[in-house]
């Protein structure tokens, strides 16, 4: 079982405890995307959600508990985020099954909020005249009224209420005192809920189906009697577009912010890298000043606590590379960066949609290959949940820290760039350039010539607020711990287990792991390793690697530590390899983990998200072959050159 | 018939129907309730430069990127930019 699907377990558990919260009513939060909801959902909750999934789909399921001022707890669901009930992907289809009370394992909402982005009437009050008519008590939420006023957009909510026959409040989900005329609703009984459906001069109707355009002259009608029949583009956002999307200054600015986000990576995690580092090591030699020597103290300071300093360390880097797509997300950057890359991506047979997959993939492939359900097309996801894997992830970036640090000299190359820095660049680009070799492998292989859907929106340009890239972080940040104290914890203690066991025999002269499980498990994978220049400490590292990729650096630090003659445990890593591996075996395993195809999260992801075995075996196969050779011709290019 | 994948930048146009392509029948359903509904206006703000495609389309207050192909779907009259009309 993968780390991702435990975490996901685990999510589960706890929000089961909110499900059978009694007296918790249900309130499901509806809107188009880009109106706000979410950031309301985080006004509304704040730190009380759990992130999980709906049940047999991988589409993410936010939860949240919300005390009413009276004290009523209430239950908040956001629903994702939709322009209509006829659902266009997996997200869609989740909003409207759990609207109809569809949804396997979920409740149908006994309330719904429908968040309507003020500045685009037109468009939003169509999906609340869609949601009125699934019969549910609704309210609506007139979010972002202050960028409305701004534009010249005052909106009689009173009169728009009795238009629409439900309650309308105002709010302003950035600010935090900007729900407090939902929160005084929220108190109300759902009956209040209702309107007054007697007076509500939209016709309510029988007929199973009306028409996008019916809904369309009733939200015109309303318009016109509010005095907003007129269009307020946000010019702020033309203008920031012109530069944006300039064929040439865009583009270079697209580079700029992708390149500064690597090298931020690297220098911003430089300082709380060490007082982790010091922090680990701190705690380490208070546990081996208190024990006395045995194998329990081998196992929590070799064990335990290198194995979870080991990779903690690099949250840091996680957090900081987080943050960026956040930001970008949250600005409204991230739809511009898939429109600029459509033309490319294209030319290997993907939508400009598949970018943000792929860039969520820098930070994990699970993540990524999760965002791909947006993806209208199921060919297009298909690929894109294929060749995920080989964006780099931040759980490379531990393995390529440790082999850059040992091998790459400390220097600065054309008077501006660490050559560090140039060779971790690399390292993606060579990951980039493989995925769209197979991507444009993919469309050479399948029938094609068919256009795929794009209609993608770009919303206009926000600051993106404080607390919602906070909340963000905060939910990245957990879930990678709970990867590190899961399954990377047990791996690392597994480990140590197989690199202490069976002791060595009476008299025997050499170190006690070559007698060790872990000892025989790596000379017999290393005749499949041998031809790409691993050493068999490599390729006993490379086993608990395939649970998480980040845990073939603690894996190496304990062969080390192990095989090590002296007492000191805690000695760095870097030197030690850096003195014992060639540059060629450094350079070939650093290819390796380009194409890394031992992740078993991922292949798990991929199975849960493809339906069956078949895509995930038919990925490790080809990332496996794939590793092997570019190794191969790594290291032995390598070796011809000097460096063996 | 005129539509929208082919006019100018910033060109006022009126939606006059959606077609349907045959390979894509849910594109019509898709593209309305996006809010290209006839009557509406629309403008093409940018085309992706190489290539001219996919294009930045203005309707309402909202804006997307859309697809030359999936423009071409959408049956347009030009107006004039300054009266608005016909």
């Amino acid at each position: 079982m993968s780390a991702c699907h435990d975490s996901v377990r685990r999510d589960h558990a706890p929000s089961a405890v909110v499900h059978v919260h009694r007296g918790g009513p249900l309130v499901a939060l509806v809107g188009n995307p880009n109106c706000g909801k979410t950031a309301l959902f985080n006004v509304l909750t704040g730190s009380r959600q759990k992130v999980a999934n709906y049940a047999g789909v991988t589409v993410e399921r936010k939860e949240g508990r919300y005390l009413t001022t009276a004290g009523k707890a209430l239950r908040v669901l956001d629903l994702p985020g939709t322009y209509g009930l006829n659902p266009r992907s997996p997200d869609e289809q989740v909003t409207v099954d759990v609207l109809m009370g569809r949804a396997r394992g979920e409740k149908r909402p006994d309330r719904v909020v429908c968040v309507v982005d003020a500045t685009n009437l037109r468009r939003n009050l169509r999906l609340v005249l869609a949601v009125k008519r699934l019969g549910l008590p609704c309210v609506v939420a007139l979010n972002m009224t202050d960028l409305a006023a701004r534009r010249g957009i005052h909106v009689d909510v009173d009169k728009l209420s009795l238009e629409l026959g439900v309650p309308v409040v105002k709010t302003v989900a950035v600010r935090k005192d900007g729900a407090t005329a939902l929160r005084t609703l929220l108190d109300a009984p759902a009956e209040a809920w209702r309107g007054d459906a007697a007076h509500s001069p939209v016709p309510e109707t029988d007929a199973p189906v009306v028409t996008v355009e019916a809904d369309h002259d009733t939200v015109q009608r309303i318009l016109v009697s509010l005095g907003l029949d007129m269009h307020a583009p946000h010019t702020l956002s033309d203008r920031i577009d012109r530069v944006v999307l300039h064929p040439v200054i865009g583009m270079a600015l697209l580079m700029v912010v992708l390149f500064l986000m690597f090298q931020a990576v690297f220098a911003w995690a430089e300082a709380p890298m060490g007082w982790i580092e010091a922090a680990t090591a701190w705690v380490a030699n208070g546990v081996t000043a208190a024990l006395s020597d045995g194998w329990l103290r081998s196992l929590l300071v070799d064990g335990i606590i290198a194995g979870a300093g080991g990779v903690l360390v690099f949250l840091p880097q996680i957090l900081i590379l987080f943050f960026f797509i956040l930001i970008l997300e949250e600005s409204g950057y991230l739809p511009r960066a898939a429109f600029m890359l459509d033309r490319l991506m294209g030319s290997v047979g993907l939508s400009g949609r598949s970018f943000i997959p792929l860039l969520s993939s820098f930070a994990c492939a699970i993540p990524g290959i999760m965002a791909a359900r947006t993806i209208a097309s199921p060919r297009d996801r298909l690929v894109t949940i294929m060749i995920a894997p080989l964006m780099t992830c931040s759980a490379r970036l531990p393995v390529y820290a440790l082999l850059i640090g040992a091998f790459i000299p400390k220097r600065e190359v054309a008077g501006m760039f660490e050559l560090q820095g140039l060779v971790l660049f690399g390292l993606y680009v060579a990951g980039v350039i493989s995925a769209m070799g197979i991507a444009w492998l993919a469309k050479r292989l399948t029938t094609r010539g068919l256009p795929r859907p794009l209609m993608m929106e770009l919303p206009t340009y926000h600051w993106p607020t404080p607390r919602n890239v906070a909340i963000g972080l905060w939910q990245r940040a957990s879930i990678f711990l709970k990867r590190v104290g899961g399954i990377i914890l047990a791996l690392t203690v597994v480990m140590w287990f197989l690199a202490s066991f069976p002791a060595p025999p009476a008299g025997a002269t050499g170190p006690a792991i070559e007698y060790s499980l872990a000892g025989t498990l790596g000379r017999g994978l290393a005749t499949i390793f041998e031809p790409i220049g691993f050493n068999w400490q490599i390729s006993v590292a490379l086993v608990p690697g395939m649970a998480a990729r980040e845990v073939a650096v603690s894996a190496l630090g304990t062969v080390y530590a192990l095989s090590a003659s002296g007492d000191d445990t805690a000695q760095a890593l870097t030197p030690l390899i850096a003195h014992s591996w060639s540059l060629a075996t450094a350079l070939s395993l650093l290819t390796w983990f380009v194409f890394a195809p031992q992740c078993l999260s991922t292949l798990a992801t991929v199975k849960r998200e493809t339906g069956g075995w078949k895509m995930p075996l038919v990925m490790a196969g080809y990332l496996f072959g794939l590793a092997w050779l570019a190794c191969f011709i790594v290291y032995h290019l390598a070796v011809a050159a000097g460096w063996g | 018939m005129f539509t929208l994948d082919r006019s100018d930048d910033f060109q006022l146009c009126r939606i006059e129907r959606i077609h349907t392509p045959e390979h894509a029948p849910e594109w019509h359903d898709w593209l309305q309730e996006l809010g290209f509904i006839p009557g509406e206006k629309v403008m093409l703000m940018a085309r992706a430069q190489p290539g001219g495609d996919p294009l930045v389309v203005r309707v309402g207050s909202s804006t997307f990127a859309l697809r030359c192909a999936e423009a071409a779907c959408i049956e347009v009259t030009l107006l004039d930019n300054a009266t608005g009309a016909a």
